[in-house]
This record gives C-alpha cells, structure tokens and sequence, in this order.
C-alpha cells in the first residue's frame, strides 16, 4: 500500500474516458461500482463541457454482487447502444469491477452488437491515467484503421497535392489542448501542409479509419500517442514528430522537423522577424534580472522538457530542479537532468516533490497544481505548466502552450508571479518599509496585505494572517533541522538583509560552506566568506 | 429499451399524504459514494484524520471533491492498494499497519484516525474492524482508531455520515444521567449548531449536546436517558446504534424553513414537557425572522416548478419547505434511499399529489426531467451543465450540503440558493 495525500493521475479508466469524451460517436460502457460516476464532473465542471460524457456506468451495488454482474453488465451495454446508437463501443471495468472478473471484452463479445466493440484491459492496480489514455487510443486506432492497412507499404505522396498529416494526442481534460491544435493547425498550414484527422479530440470512428491516408504523423502529446504513432508507423509507414512544439525554439525546430518529414525544401531564409513576441521581451532591458533566477519544473514529462529548454535557453533561468510523474518517460528526463546538471527527480509521491522543492530553495516553480499547494506552503512563486489542473487552467481566453503564440503564453504567464524588477530592487535596498516587505505578495498582486492605520512594529506588519505565517516558516526549520549551526545574532540578522526569495539558497551556502570548513559557528564573515565563495 | 433493468412499481395509494406512490427504479445512479462525506466531515471533527483504505479511483475521488480547497496539512489521505496488495505478495495487514505508523509519525497531532473502507477493500474483504482494533490496542490511549465504510457499493453520497457517526457511537461513554438529557445528531454548521444550543437553552432545556463533537475527545455521553433528535435525515444506521445504547429517538420533521425548525425544535419541546408558553417566548421571534426573509423569496419562487434528481436524502426535507413555505409546484422528488420511519413527518407534510421516485436510472429519469421542463432542476455537478445547455435551469445539489442551511435564521439563506439561479437567468443579456 501506498500513502497517498494528492494523487498526480487518475485511474486508467479516466484516461480511457478522456480519450471517448475527445471523440464523436463513440460509447464507452463502464463497469463500475455506484460512486464512479464522479468522473463526469471533471468535464462537466473543470472542463465545462455542455454534453455529459458518452459513458455508460453499471453502477453496482453490493446486493448485486450476490447476483449476476456479468448480466447486469450486458444489459447495460445492450441498453447504452440502443439509446446512443454510436459507431463504436468501449468497454472495460473499473478498479473495482476489475476485482470481481466479468470479462467485459468477453461479455460484449457475446453481445453480438452491430458495430465494433473494442475491449480495454487496463490494470488499475499497475497503471494509471496517461497509460490508461494511450492504451486506449492505441486500441481504438488498431481496431478502426487497422483493417485500412495495404498490404505492403507503398510510395504515398502525389507530387501535385500539399502534404497531409493527421495530429495525435489533443484529448478530453488535457492541459491546453483546445487551443494547441488551433495553434498547430494554423502553423501547419503556413508551413504549406494540411491537416487530415485530429484524434482522438473530435475524431469519429470513420476519421480514425482514414488515419492511414495521410503522408505523416504529428505527435503532440507523446504521453497519449506514442503507442498509436508507432504502430501507424509500423503499419502504414508513416513517420511522426519528435519535437514538441513548446517554445519558441521548439516550434523552430518543430517546422525544420516536419519540412523535412513532409518533403518540403528548407526554410530558404530565417525571417529576420521571429514570429513570437517572447524573443524580444526576453532580450529587452527589463527582463535582465529574470537571469539566472532560480527554477523548480516538475510535470508530465512532455511539458517539463519543454519547460526547462524554454526556462533555460528562453528566458535565462538557472533549473535547480527537474522531475515528472511520467514514469513511461524517466530516461529522457534523466538525460535532460545530466545535461542541465540537476538531480531527477522521477516520482508519484508528493510528499516527496514536496521535499525535493524545498531542498532546492527555488526562486520559482513550474509545475502542476499540487506545485501549486507546495509552493504556497513554502512561500515561493508557482506557474502552472502541466496537468493536474484545475479549473482556472481551462480559460476561456486563447491560450495555448505550444507554437509561437504560445511561446507568448509561457512569457507572461511565468514572469507574472515573480517580483517586479523594481520592487525587487527596493526590497533589497530598504528592509523596513511597514507596506512593502519580505511577506507582503508583490504588490502587482494585489489584495495581499490589508495596511494597518499606523505602521505597527516589524513583526505584526505580517501580510500573512499568524496560522499561514507560520506554515511558511516551516520548511526553513524543516531543512534547518539536518544539521543545526550555531548562527551568531549578528550573522542572523545579516541573513535577512539579503531578500527572502534568495535568502533560503543564502542560508543553506553559508552552512554548506561552514561545514566544509568545520567552523562550528557562523559570523557576520562567514556569510560573506560564503557569499564570495559561491559568487552566486 | 431499458425495460428489463426497470420495475417501476407504484405503491397503491391509500389513505393520507403519507402513502405517496413511490416510484423505484434501477439502472445507471448519477451519485457519490460515501466517500465524499469525508470532505465535510474532516473539517468538523478537528482533531480526527480519515484514511481511506482503497485504490487509485478513491484518492482521486476525493482530491476532486475537494479539489479547489487548498490544504496546508489536509486531514486525508488514501492507503492505495496496489498489485502486490491483491495478489498476496504482501501482508494487506502489515502493509495497512506500515501506512498508519507513518501518518501518525507525520502527524502526532491527530486524536481520532477513521480507516475508511472502499468498494476494492470491501470486494477483497479485507478485515478493516479488526485492524482498527489491533491498531488502537497499538496506539491507544493517544490515537483513538475506528472504522466505517464509505464504499460506493454500500453508500450513497451522505450515508458516508450515518457510517461514520455510527462508528462513533460504540465509543461515547456512558451516561449516568438520571434525567433526560438531549441529543442533536448529525453534522451542522457551527454557526448553525450555536444557534439551536441558544434556542434550547430559552426554552430551557439544559445540556445539550450534539453528534459529532467538534473535538474527538468531547465524545458526548449516551445512556437509556438520552433522548435524541435528528438534524438530518440520512441518519438511519446511527439512529440503529443508538437505539442499542438505549437511547430513544424524538419523531420530528427536519429543522429546515421557518415551519421546519419550529416542529423540530417543538417536538424537542414537547418530549421534554417544556411549557409552551416558554417555547413560544422563546422561539416566536425568530420564526417571525425567518417568515420575513422568506416573504420575498415566496414572491419570486411562488408557482415555480421543481424537479429533484436524488443525491443526498435531503429532497424530501427540501421539497416540503419549498411546496409549503415558498408555494414552489413539486414535479418529481427523487431520493436515493427512502427511510419511511425517520421521513413520516415529512411525508405527512408533501402535497398529495407529489410524485416520489426512490433509486435512479439516470437517462429514464432525464427524459422525465426534459419532458417536464421544471423551472428549476437540482442535480449534481455532472448533470448541471449538460442541462443548463439544453436551456433547463438548475440548483446543483451538492452545495445544499456545504452550506449552512437548517434553522431560523439561514431559512432565507435556503431559499435565496433556490432563487439565486433563476435571479441569473434573467439577468444575464449574453
């Protein structure tokens, strides 16, 4: 067993409802125990969708497990395609119908109904939602496309007509994917390719069966149509993309991919004009003291590779971390952590992302929205890059991550939590102001402090009302609590002279530097033999 | 179509309103387990820390409810169970007892740990009362361990409650009381709960106490003379352990809308022989309160038609107030489970001709509701948005949980949340 606070997916079974709520004309017949159907609101509410999913649950109850669940179920299926009428069916079970052993695939063989059912084994004690959503897919796409197989691969494109691609992955409850599709499209199409089929978001049975007629494939979310690609790739020789179009940079590197793939000439001339705004907003003034900022991204694998090239080479930052909870793709995190010199971190357990982020003393963290509860907690700013979300990260506004409009996106969207260059400033000069100070939020943020009538003494100026107060000195004492240093009253209060984002990294370097000098206790010099030692 | 899953089998009406025909249907339930209930319940009994024992499908049942909550030190967590869990590679027991001991090293502060069973914990029948007794021999006398389950295959949504407090009852101490004293059971605001202890306290009848306690060591004591009275209706199985304990129960309809909180708070009255002069005095100016907020509400929901799905057990408490006190028309009043015994207050209270349906076949249901087209649908989060699309207004059910809405002085509180959507409609120009 393992104990769980924040879970980072769901079950499978929610990733294969992701993929039938992409869908059109799709069913999918759930065997489940009364209670699963919760699922519906992460898209009726999170997602707002206006429909309710295609999915049927047997909802069972414990009298019904001294009868027949297998006839329950086959009778919900029988009842669901009369009612929907779909193109195709999904069946499977839930974690606990998995336990009692009906057999969907079995049971809907025997059914005999008159489309095709597509049977989905997804272990839930093993596997979670991506899995789940990939597997699904994957499943659909051999069961509909597959009998569109040639029997041998043949020469595909007709020199007269524009390349043709399909895009894979966007699905229900993705992160963004709405809007990444819009803004994959419309670059595709200025790059001179058409789109056949988008799957599984809005495919219908039929437009998976056509999947083959396209020249290539692009791979947006490899976590859900890795599988799918591969075997396209197998079956129809289809290449796909390898580059995630997160970034400025990336979509550079994602139209040199698919130029190549799709047999189109190179660029003939690098615009002299980048086609997002975030090459110059980084390259201006104001942005020289993001340099070197110090950055935690943790996520799906996909969005935090993205995420550390665009912190790293985009906006200057230094990554002081790097993780997902994508076990599937460990290796290329682990890869990419060597190269940017950080520890990976791979993981399920928040309890334990929770610790690295505060080992790490980062300035800023890019994560999900449980990054988002732990960097509250440690007082520290958090963009949001990756699901888990909630609902406030399915704006009604455009707002993709990917393609150039994208890269506009992550611009403002990770320098707005971070403190104003100015402020930053006058905190560092001015340690006293009763408005402006170390716990008050930057103050483009609003409503963070209520200023008291008269400026009060230092400490009840606290913008944090005293139980958020002292969570946020917890984890100074919890990663204080390793080794405990004898700090000299003055060398303490030199410490918070140096500004709170920075001053955690400060601390931990002025013990590190201690104990590899044995110094048993820290003076006002140390602090600043240590500050010159590491020159941050 | 679905007609093998179905026997709707009217009841024969006979005499009175208590009789209503009842319409029972099975098929696809549009509801939460009881799971769910842990989401109010952590905040109430503040020291207590409930652990789900269950799969991956539980933690993130639970994580969604709760979702936009942000938690510092959230007061649950989920045991999930794991391959080698099911395929006996590892001791479910010892594996259980390894999660405890670190949660209770991670949080010395917790007095009351709830181990929670699931359905895939129910299914593999792992022992969960005998845990929690090898555990609280453990751990006793600073953490107190219990059990209940919240599964989906034994509960609906608040019966997540009944079980719980259920679980509480073995382990209130005895009272020795000579004289009756007062229960109020099940879980209310505090707000709310401060304003029943004043009202007993004019009418006076002296040391109240109420179930669950906000702290897990100010267990109330139970004994042959307590009297107790039921705050909500979804309280069957602790009323069950209750009666054991020898306490007798006070017959009332629930303390929701003016008239509500009256009889509620007058059968209290009533069993404890106050005059009712005092219960007059005490009470009147409040009801009065409470009539006047309602008044403009009554203008704007008088006539209004109202459709419920089931989801809680509170419909039927609702669909009184609503039909009597702000003249609301009752289309259909669903409920998931219907306590005849606990509910004969209230159904004596529903108009004649209300249509009372017990259990769900939800897309039966939704063509009733569609052909219907009541003025207002009060329906969970998954049917909300789908039907507000299909241009029908809805009250989404489970806020009526989260929300203080039982006495005097939250009557107009309840019925602004049923005038709050249309008030919307008609406002909105896009």
């Amino acid at each position: 067993m393992q104990l769980t606070v924040w879970t980072y997916e769901g079950p499978p079974h929610i990733g294969a409802m992701r993929v039938a709520t992409a869908m059109e004309g799709v069913h999918y017949v759930l065997h489940a125990p009364q209670g699963d159907t919760y699922a519906d609101l992460l898209f009726t509410m999170i997602e707002r969708r206006d429909k309710r999913p295609p999915v049927t649950y047997t909802t069972f109850e414990a009298r019904d497990l001294g009868t027949d669940t297998a006839a329950l179920f086959q009778r919900t299926l029988k009842d669901a395609y009369e009612r929907f009428r779909p193109q195709a069916m999904l069946v499977g079970a839930s974690c606990t119908a998995e336990l009692i052993q009906d057999d969907p695939a079995g049971l809907a063989k025997a059914s005999n109904l008159p489309v095709p059912v597509i049977p989905l084994e997804l272990p839930s004690y093993q596997r979670k939602e991506n899995w789940g959503a990939a597997e699904t897919f994957y499943q659909i796409v051999r069961t509909l496309a597959g009998p569109q197989a040639p029997t041998a691969v043949t020469q595909r494109r007709d020199a007269n007509r524009r390349p043709v691609c399909n895009i894979l992955g966007p699905t229900a409850l993705g992160f963004r994917h709405r809007d990444d599709v819009t803004e994959i499209r419309k670059l595709l199409g200025e790059v001179g390719i058409d789109v056949a089929v988008v799957a599984p978001l809005g495919a219908s049975p039929a437009d998976i069966a056509r999947l083959g007629e396209a020249d290539f494939n692009v791979v947006l979310y490899p976590e859900i149509a890795g599988v799918a690609a591969k075997w396209l790739k197998r079956t129809f020789g289809q290449d796909f993309t390898t580059t995630v179009p997160i970034g400025h940079g990336a979509t550079r590197d994602f139209v040199s991919e698919v130029r190549r793939i799709a047999g189109l000439p190179e660029e003939e001339t690098i615009d002299s004009r980048p086609a997002s705004n975030l090459p110059w907003f980084s390259r201006s003034v104001d942005s020289n003291y993001l340099t070197g900022k110090r950055v935690f991204v943790f996520g799906d694998a996909t969005h935090a590779l993205a995420a550390a090239r665009v912190a790293t080479e985009e906006f200057g930052f230094t990554l002081c971390g790097l993780g997902t909870y994508s076990r599937e793709f460990a290796r290329d995190i682990r890869a990419a952590a060597e190269k940017y010199g950080v520890e990976p971190l791979i993981c399920d357990d928040y309890l334990d992302v929770e610790q690295a982020i505060a080992a790490a003393q980062p300035e800023l963290v890019l994560g999900t929205q449980m990054e988002r509860h732990i960097a509250k907690r440690l007082g520290v700013a958090c963009a949001v890059i990756s699901a888990p979300v909630h609902v406030q990260d399915y704006p009604a506004r455009y707002s993709p991550q990917m393609g150039f409009e994208g890269a506009n996106v992550l611009w403002d969207s990770w320098v707005h939590p971070l403190v104003m260059g100015l402020e930053e400033h006058l905190l560092g000069m001015f340690r006293d102001d009763f408005e402006f100070h170390d716990e008050a939020q930057p103050s483009h943020l609003g409503a963070g402090a209520r200023i008291p009538a008269e400026p009060a003494s230092a400490s009840t100026t606290s913008a944090i009302p005293p139980a958020d107060a002292s969570q946020v000195r917890k984890p100074a004492s919890l990663d204080g609590d390793l080794i405990s240093f004898d700090w000299l009253t003055e060398a303490e209060a030199e410490l918070k002279k140096i500004p709170f984002f920075v001053r955690g990294k400060a601390r931990r370097n002025t013990e590190k530097f201690a104990l590899e000098r044995g110094l048993s206790e820290i003076t006002v010099e140390t602090l600043y033999d240590a500050k010159a030692h590491y020159s941050r | 179509m679905s007609g093998a899953l179905v026997n709707p089998v009217p009841v024969l009406p006979s005499r009175g309103c208590s009789d209503l025909p009842v319409l029972r249907e099975r098929g696809q339930r549009e509801v939460f387990c009881g799971l769910t209930g842990i989401v109010w319940l952590h905040r109430k009994i503040q020291d207590a820390f409930f652990l789900v024992v269950g799969s991956r499908t539980c933690a993130h049942l639970i994580q969604s409810a709760a979702g936009v909550m942000i938690f510092a030190e959230p007061r649950f967590a989920t045991a999930v169970m794991e391959e080698r869990d099911l395929a006996g590679l590892a001791d479910a027991n010892e594996e259980l007892d390894k999660a405890v001991s670190r949660l209770i090293e991670r949080r010395p502060d917790i007095r009351m740990l709830f181990l929670v069973g699931s359905c895939p914990s129910e299914v593999i029948k792992l022992d969960l009362s005998r845990a929690a007794g090898r555990l609280s021999e453990r751990y006793s006398p600073d953490v107190r361990i219990l059990n209940y389950s919240g599964s989906g295959i034994e509960t609906t949504f608040t019966q997540g409650e009944d079980n719980c407090l259920a679980a509480l009852v073995p382990q209130l101490p005895e009272s020795r009381a000579e004289t009756s004293q007062l229960l109020v059971v099940g879980a209310l605001a505090d707000v709310v709960e401060d304003q029943f202890a004043r009202l007993f306290d004019a009418m006076g009848i002296e040391n109240v106490r109420f179930l669950p306690p906000r702290r897990a060591r100010d267990l109330p004591p139970v004994g042959p003379s307590t009297r107790y009275l039921l705050a909500q209706p979804f309280l069957g199985e602790t009323a069950r352990v209750l009666d054991e304990r020898g306490a007798s129960r006070i017959a009332a309809p629930f303390p929701l809308g003016a008239e509500g909180t009256t009889l509620w708070l007058k059968a209290a009255a009533e069993a404890f022989e106050i005059d009712p002069m005092q219960f007059r005095a005490a009470t009147a100016a409040a009801e009065a309160r409470a009539r006047r907020a309602l008044e403009p509400y009554h203008a704007e929901l008088s006539g209004r038609s109202i459709f419920f799905f089931p989801d809680s057990q509170l419909e039927i408490p609702l669909a009184r107030m609503l039909s009597r006190e702000l003249g609301m028309q009752l289309t259909e009043v669903g409920t998931p489970y219907l306590h005849r015994h606990h509910l004969a207050e209230e159904l004596a209270l529903l108009p004649e001709n209300t249509q009372l349906s017990e259990g769900q076949d939800v897309d039966r249901q939704l063509d009733r509701a569609r052909t219907a087209r009541p003025d207002i649908s009060v329906c969970g989060l998954g049917l909300a948005n789908p039907l507000e699309a299909e241009g029908l207004t809805t009250k989404w059910s489970i806020e009526l949980l989260f929300t203080p809405i039982q006495g005097y002085e939250q009557a107009g509180d309840l019925a602004a949340l049923f005038a709050r959507p249309l008030d919307r409609k008609t406002r909105l120009r896009v």
